[in-house]
């Protein structure tokens, strides 16, 4: 049998002793649309930064500076709950998406 | 280890006549379970009634939730027993089948919950009686199952259960089936052990991990995919296997204390058997029967019941065939569009490797609640009779009892 019988040493029931490690692995590789963000129009307000159900809206000094474009899944969720409208959905093209 | 068994002495249990589903909320209020989450559905009925009146009396410290579905139940057991919780619930055929998804996330996740299953048929047509299409259906999902036979039984399984299911070389969830009406409705004599001494033979649970534990950072049931969801299947096998052993265990401790001798698979009159009936659930009794007929007519017929479903024990079965020359397998269940109902494929690809090997004979009987004289059962053992003389094995099922 294999050499090392992995699956006799790993935790049992897939659970994971190290929660967040899907910051790791790059799970927005299947979406179809990305948002772009026009951070002139941009009330910094953080409800899309609430309402993300990743945690792909980048903040630093409470200001919305990036999206990260790894994890974002393109649901739109942000588009729909954007008050100033800033947010677009656009094809997902290489260089497409993030804040402009 | 227990005072009890120290001294070897039997405890002192108290009698009362009470049906099959409330011998398991008995045994439910022993164990005070911390979440206790169901639906109802007949014939499951009695047993959630009744545990919901230990709740509301205060003699159980249970969370009772009373959810909107089977799916919820099952959903809201696994996320208390990922908790840290002891978690239980009870359901039937229906039920089952819409819980189906979580019977298989509890126990890929490998949690310990404790399922009662009251067999019932599948609709359509509707049907609430007994047979055992709910209790084929989960065999393969990776759950401990446990089969009893009258509402004593109903009752030890229920206590024994959570020791099996939380054992940490199992770690998988347990369901104790007791057939629908046949033991749920049937009121019998149910010795119960002492409460300090059911708690004492439980004992507490204590997770390896827990989600509410202080301090826990892990995360439960998160994706696995192509990376290692295959190891974790093969954990589940080995689980399974070490089921078996902790089952025999459990059954041998609980035996000592309450007197009551249990086994993986249960006998009658095998000593001297040439030919066996093979049976799962509460028709034991007319079988029995139905062999103290064939008995006084000279034939030497025993009779096999499976206790323990899953992990199906295939050694102590193929010791208990050896020397059998024919064995009649009866199945409460169609496996539609199988090569054999769910019984005879388990025994056929237990006993294929003997030599000799047992010739098998099915016989589907009991559908949808229907009836079965133990005259029928009889006439079965004179078939099994013609296939031992004969040395001609059926390849299809005979129908007992069909109109």
């Amino acid at each position: 049998m294999g050499k090392q019988e992995l699956w006799k040493q790993i935790p049992t029931g897939g659970y994971s002793e190290q929660p967040g490690s899907t910051s790791l692995v790059r799970t927005g590789d299947w979406r179809s649309e990305v948002p772009v963000l026009e951070i002139e129009r941009c009330t910094h307000c953080m409800i899309c930064w609430i309402d993300c159900p990743d945690a792909s809206f980048q903040v630093a000094e409470s200001k919305l500076v990036g999206i990260d474009l790894d994890h974002c899944k393109g649901c739109g969720i942000c588009v729909e709950v954007c008050p100033t409208k800033c947010i677009e959905m656009v094809p997902d093209t290489p260089g497409a998406g993030g804040v402009k | 280890m227990t005072t009890v068994e120290k001294k070897n002495i039997v405890a002192k249990s108290s009698a009362s006549a009470i049906n099959g589903g409330e011998a398991v909320a008995l045994a439910m209020r022993q164990t005070n379970p911390e979440v206790v989450a169901a639906y109802p559905i007949t014939p499951q009925t009695f047993i959630i009634e009744k545990f919901s009146e230990y709740v509301s009396d205060g003699e159980v410290n249970t969370e009772y939730i009373n959810v909107e579905s089977e799916h919820a139940a099952m959903s809201a057991c696994i996320g208390a027993c990922a908790a840290g919780g002891r978690a239980q619930t009870a359901t039937s055929g229906p039920g089952l089948a819409l819980m189906y998804e979580t019977l298989w996330i509890a126990s890929g996740m490998r949690l310990p919950i404790v399922l009662h299953l009251c067999s019932r048929s599948f609709s359509a047509p509707i049907n609430i009686l007994c047979d055992h299409s709910d209790v084929m259906a989960m065999r393969e999902a990776s759950w401990v199952m446990l089969a009893g036979s009258n509402p004593q039984e109903a009752y030890d399984q229920a206590l024994i259960a959570p020791t099996i299911a939380e054992n940490p070389r199992v770690k998988l969830p347990t369901t104790n089936v007791l057939d629908g009406f046949t033991v749920t409705h049937s009121v019998e004599r149910v010795d119960s052990l002492p409460d300090e001494v059911a708690k004492e033979f439980i004992g507490e649970w204590e997770p390896d991990q827990w989600a509410l534990e202080p301090g826990s950072q892990a995360t439960f049931g998160a994706l696995d995919a192509n990376d290692y969801y295959f190891e974790h299947k093969r954990q589940q096998v080995e689980a399974l296997d070490q089921a078996e052993l902790v089952v025999k265990a459990q059954l041998s401790k609980f035996g000592e204390i309450s007197g009551r001798k249990m086994s993986v698979i249960e006998t009658y009159l095998m000593d001297d058997a040439e030919i066996a009936m093979l049976v799962l659930g509460s028709s034991e009794g007319m079988v029995r029967a139905a062999i103290d007929l064939a008995r006084k007519d000279g034939i030497k017929v025993g009779m096999v019941r499976i206790r323990l479903l899953r992990p199906f024990p295939v050694h102590d079965l193929r010791e208990i065939l050896t020397g059998i020359s024919a064995v009649g397998v009866l199945d409460r269940a169609i496996a539609f569009g199988a090569p054999g109902n769910g019984l005879v494929l388990d025994v056929s690809t237990a006993t294929r490797t003997m030599n000799p090997r047992p010739l098998l004979a099915n016989y589907v009987y009991g559908l949808g609640g229907r009836a079965t004289p133990k005259q029928q059962f009889r006439e079965a053992i004179s078939d099994v009779v013609k296939v031992a003389e004969t040395g001609q094995e059926p390849m299809k099922p005979e129908y007992l009892g069909l109109k």
